[in-house]
């Protein structure tokens, strides 16, 4: 069961709140055990049709002709939805916050992507008549050459996959091919360093595989509008995204969400509801669009490959010194979200480490794959998992304990980043501190003596980083962090006018505050200062 | 269209059916069958099944083990006088599935299912026919070469009743308790004078059909099973094998770790 | 082409038409109406589906729905006995065996029907039962505890 640790960062909080720290039951376990969680196929509705869609069979191909005409004709068929008949056929899912160009089509037209690339669809009245209508549709393609890995789609002369990217790169604000972390100077700190470790990491793809497979069901409503039952983990994302390629008027859409059986990131991409709604309203009935198991396991989007190459130069005394890291995200043949995991891939190189002098190349590649989405800190655990894996490397090879060689790392607050911003609130330490003794692994008495609130200050990245550095906050360097004069306490009423004897007001008013809740993140820096 | 479904009391007149209709498939546990049918695979436009009570019979004596081909795999678990078959119906599928997965149904289960059948090969079954021309019994392993022909409907198995301990069953899968094979293993060592007289070793989803791996067969001979005397089989274990790869694992991987968990079973160190 | 078909569900007569070929799980679903059945696979490999059927465990998605008839089947939906929950449901709740909880009816009757049959069972029995249940979300362990749990409380009522 789980257990609070109360006793870190003990002196920072109150622990008097009602929920927070507290163990609770879920508000949805009674539904869940009696099967009564409303999932969007809970739902019965009288006529209901069936979407079913015809997929490329191929990589990459081109499509010469499409004859639908027997499929058309066939027994419980009442509708074919062709990529002529989808309103807005281009589109990116982060187009809705201007991020990315669109790229991908609903339904392919004139050339395939990926194999499993939706092309067709076919609304009948039960499943089994849509797929053999759809067995009866005849599709001339010509095969194209593929290309299936991340460098060999960067190599000069590669195949394009992307019309919109023709260089097989998505392109940021409007130039760049990839993005970029600088900090230091890893050459000359790789000169400079007792080892020079380097590998290359590689993970597959990984599907979510949820228990429930994607789907939804768009009903034409009373006045115009349609409701749509779905299983999207994003409800106005899907909703947004839906009305844009229906070109309609969100407020055209009602959508209900269903209890998500299993998103892990898989029920993002909104694969179903835009085409569930089009046939909708083309045939003025409610339709389902039900993802088959097949179809969730191969043509769902996974969380995508990533090949990542790391370099560390460390010292003998178990500083790491530098590390170089050049990472290509498998995006498959369409944006969706890898461009924005490439980002946080980024910010979250070096990982929760100081390292003095940092450089860093992260690409989001379009290859001939299944796009890649989303899937449990996207961006940041494939690269973790290779950076982790470094780490122990690199403790082997100065013959240091892995574990003591990350807390010696570890960032401290006040530690400079290599983006430049201060670390705050780090726990990695502590962390590091209760696995040991979970996992009775012997730690020195110094290791275990250290803590994230000690030691911690610009003096760790040094000399090396002034080169590269904007211009400091008036920390003055090798000075430790002065205690805080009394006990933070953080009340979660409004201050009264007449401040209560027994609760001390906060040493610091936070800077620019618009509301009285408590703030521990980050980004407002009230914890700590 | 939907399926046609048509049953039958007697399973003469069902395999009479299975050669008629079009598009027909006989109907054992349905775990293979519903599954074509749910995706609606051209294939099944008829379901043929039958209520024939001489499919659940099941007769074991001193000699002889009579199983029809509608046993399920929980009826052989529930049978006490076939606990050396145990270790292979419980390695098929999860509890529900065995409620519904039966002998029958197994023998043309493509690979790398058909563990059952393996087992079957090693015990050296003759598989006994409905209906149809031509022979009323075949040697299991003439039945396996000739399964994809279609319209061959199985009434049941028999075999010897194998020696006390003479039987050994190993399943490879990548999930557990249950999980599709990489590969399993059959063996029935008979032994005279601690020597092995007469084995039989058929392997699971390293072909097209179970087989028997008769090379390491005959290099058993009259060996005794330990490190030495298995050696030679172990060498020529993959011979006459031909695995594929699949999404389970690739015919590389199941070549390379087959001598493995042969000499596993073979020393007696195999779990299922 | 549609098909007759009568059954018990959960202690009560259901009389229904199936068309030809139907599963069970579409039967049970779409024409009678229990949506406390889920479908995850329509193969018969995830469990999601499982129901009993007298007493045995069964993927109700490659069952042929006709030839249940005159049987009894029980589902998640019958577990309750009016407000009370059956022993698994409190067990579930209380070791938080469930997230999506989408594979939850199906592990319940897995469940029931090893508690039926063995309400002794040993922790490789559980394992045993459940084995043909995928869950995405809980890692399984709090699933065997609360099953564990059920077969040891006191409360246990008559199935």
């Amino acid at each position: 069961m789980l257990e609070f640790r109360k006793d870190i960062f003990a002196d920072e909080r109150d622990d008097n709140l009602k929920e927070v720290g507290q163990p609770t039951q879920r508000q949805d376990m009674l539904g869940h055990v009696t099967g009564t969680s409303p999932y969007y196929d809970d739902h019965r509705f009288a006529n209901l049709l069936h979407l079913k869609i015809l997929r490329s069979p191929y990589a990459h191909a081109r499509i010469r002709s499409i004859d639908d005409a027997a499929a058309a004709r066939a027994p419980g068929v009442k509708r074919i939805i062709r990529a002529a008949d989808v309103p807005v056929n281009l589109n990116t899912l982060l187009s809705l916050i201007q991020f990315g160009k669109d790229d991908e089509p609903s339904l392919a037209s004139d050339v395939v992507r990926y194999k499993g690339e939706p092309i067709l669809g076919v609304v009948a009245t039960s499943e089994r008549a849509a797929l053999e209508a759809l067995a009866l549709v005849r599709v001339s393609y010509e095969q194209l050459p593929a290309v299936f890995d991340v460098e060999e789609a960067l190599k000069p002369g590669a195949v394009s996959v992307n019309a919109v990217y023709p260089k097989n790169t998505f392109e940021y604000y409007g130039k760049y091919d990839h993005q970029k972390l600088r900090f230091g100077d890893v050459e000359a700190a790789f000169k400079q360093a007792d080892a020079v470790l380097e590998d290359r990491y590689q993970m597959s793809p990984i599907e979510h595989a949820p228990a429930e497979t994607n789907g939804s069901i768009a009903v034409p409503d009373t006045n115009g509008r349609v409701s749509v039952y779905t299983s999207t983990q994003a409800l106005f994302f899907s909703l947004d995204t839906s009305a844009k390629i229906n070109a309609l008027p969100s407020n055209q859409l009602h959508f209900i969400g269903g209890t998500v059986g299993g998103g892990f990131g898989g029920k993002v991409d909104t694969m179903t509801e835009p085409l569930v709604i089009l046939a909708a309203r083309l045939t003025g009935a409610p339709v389902r669009y039900r993802f088959s198991r097949h179809e969730e396991m191969q043509f769902g989007s996974p969380r995508g490959a990533e090949r990542i190459y790391i370099k560390d130069g460390v010292m003998k005394d178990g500083r790491i010194v530098a590390r170089q890291v050049r990472a290509y995200f498998d995006s498959g043949a369409y944006t969706r979200l890898s461009s924005y995991a490439v980002v946080k891939c980024v910010a979250h190189i070096p990982g929760p480490y100081t390292i003095p002098n940092v450089h860093a190349d992260v690409f989001c590649v379009f290859t001939n794959r299944t796009p890649a989405t989303a899937m449990r800190g996207f961006g940041v655990t494939a690269l973790d998992f290779a950076l982790e894996c470094q780490m122990d490397k690199d403790a082997v090879a100065i013959g240091m304990d892995p574990l003591e060689f990350r807390i010696l790392n570890a960032y401290r607050d006040g530690d400079m980043k290599a983006h430049r911003r201060q670390a705050k609130n780090c726990a990695l330490i502590e962390c590091a501190q209760v696995v040991a003794e979970k996992a009775s692994w012997p730690l020195r008495d110094e290791f275990r003596r250290m803590s994230s609130r000690q030691g911690g200050g610009e003096h760790r990245t040094g000399a090396a980083a002034e080169r590269t550095r904007a211009p400091a906050p008036a920390v003055p360097a090798a000075t430790p962090r002065p205690a805080p004069a009394s006990p933070q306490r953080v009340s979660y009423e409004r201050p009264a006018a007449a401040a209560s004897p027994s609760a001390p007001p906060p040493t610091q008013a936070p800077a620019g505050s618009t509301h009285g809740a408590p703030r521990f993140s980050s980004v407002f820096g009230t914890r700590r200062r | 269209m939907s399926v046609t479904v048509k049953t039958f009391a007697r399973l003469n007149e069902a395999a009479s059916a299975l050669s008629s209709e079009r598009g027909a498939q006989f109907l054992g546990g349905g775990t293979l069958v519903m599954r074509a049918v749910n995706e609606a695979d051209p294939s099944v436009a008829t379901v043929i099944r039958s209520t024939d009570p001489g499919l659940q019979h099941l007769a074991v004596s001193s000699g002889r083990v009579e199983l029809g081909a509608g046993v399920t795999m929980a009826a052989v678990l529930a049978e006490r006088e076939l606990a050396f078959l145990h270790p292979v119906a419980r390695a098929v599928g999860g509890p529900a599935i065995r409620q519904a997965a039966t002998v029958g149904g197994n023998l043309f289960a493509p690979s790398p299912y058909g563990d059952f059948a393996a087992a079957l090969l090693a015990l050296d079954a003759t598989v006994m026919l409905a209906g149809g021309f031509g022979q009323r019994e075949l040697p299991i392993e003439e039945l396996l070469h000739r399964r994809e022909r279609g319209n061959t409907l199985v009434s049941g198995v028999a075999f010897k009743r194998p020696a006390a301990d003479s039987f050994r069953f190993s399943k490879v899968t990548r999930v557990h308790p249950k999980g599709i094979s990489v590969l399993s293993i059959a063996a029935q060592l008979p032994m005279t004078s601690g020597r092995v007289a007469g084995a039989r070793i058929a392997y699971g989803a390293m072909g097209q059909t179970p087989l028997r791996a008769k090379a390491a067969e005959r290099a058993l001979e009259g060996r005794a099973l330990d490190a030495d005397g298995i050696a030679p089989a172990l060498a020529v274990a993959a011979d006459g094998t031909s695995p594929v790869d699949d999404p389970i694992a690739s015919a590389w991987w199941r070549r390379e770790i087959l001598p493995v968990h042969l000499r596993r079973l073979l020393l007696g160190a195999a779990h299922t | 082409m549609k098909t007759p078909i009568q059954f018990q569900l959960n202690g009560e007569d259901v009389a229904t038409f199936a068309e030809s070929g139907a599963n069970l799980l579409d039967v049970l679903r779409e024409a009678v109406g229990d949506l406390s059945v889920k479908g995850g696979c329509w193969q018969g490999t995830c469990g999601t589906c499982t129901v009993l059927i007298d007493g045995a465990p069964r993927v109700s998605c490659v069952t042929l729905a006709e030839t249940c008839a005159g049987k009894s089947i029980e589902t998640a939906a019958g577990l309750r006995r009016g407000a009370d929950l059956h022993p698994l449901q409190v067990a579930f709740v209380e070791r938080f065996a469930a997230q999506c909880g989408y594979c939850t009816p199906g592990m319940l009757m897995a469940a029931k029907a090893l508690l039926d049959r063995n309400p002794n069972p040993t922790r490789a029995d559980v394992v045993d039962a459940i084995g043909g249940n995928i869950c995405r979300c809980t890692g399984y362990e709090p699933i065997i505890q609360a099953v564990l749990d059920a077969s040891r409380s006191n409360e246990r009522r008559r199935a």
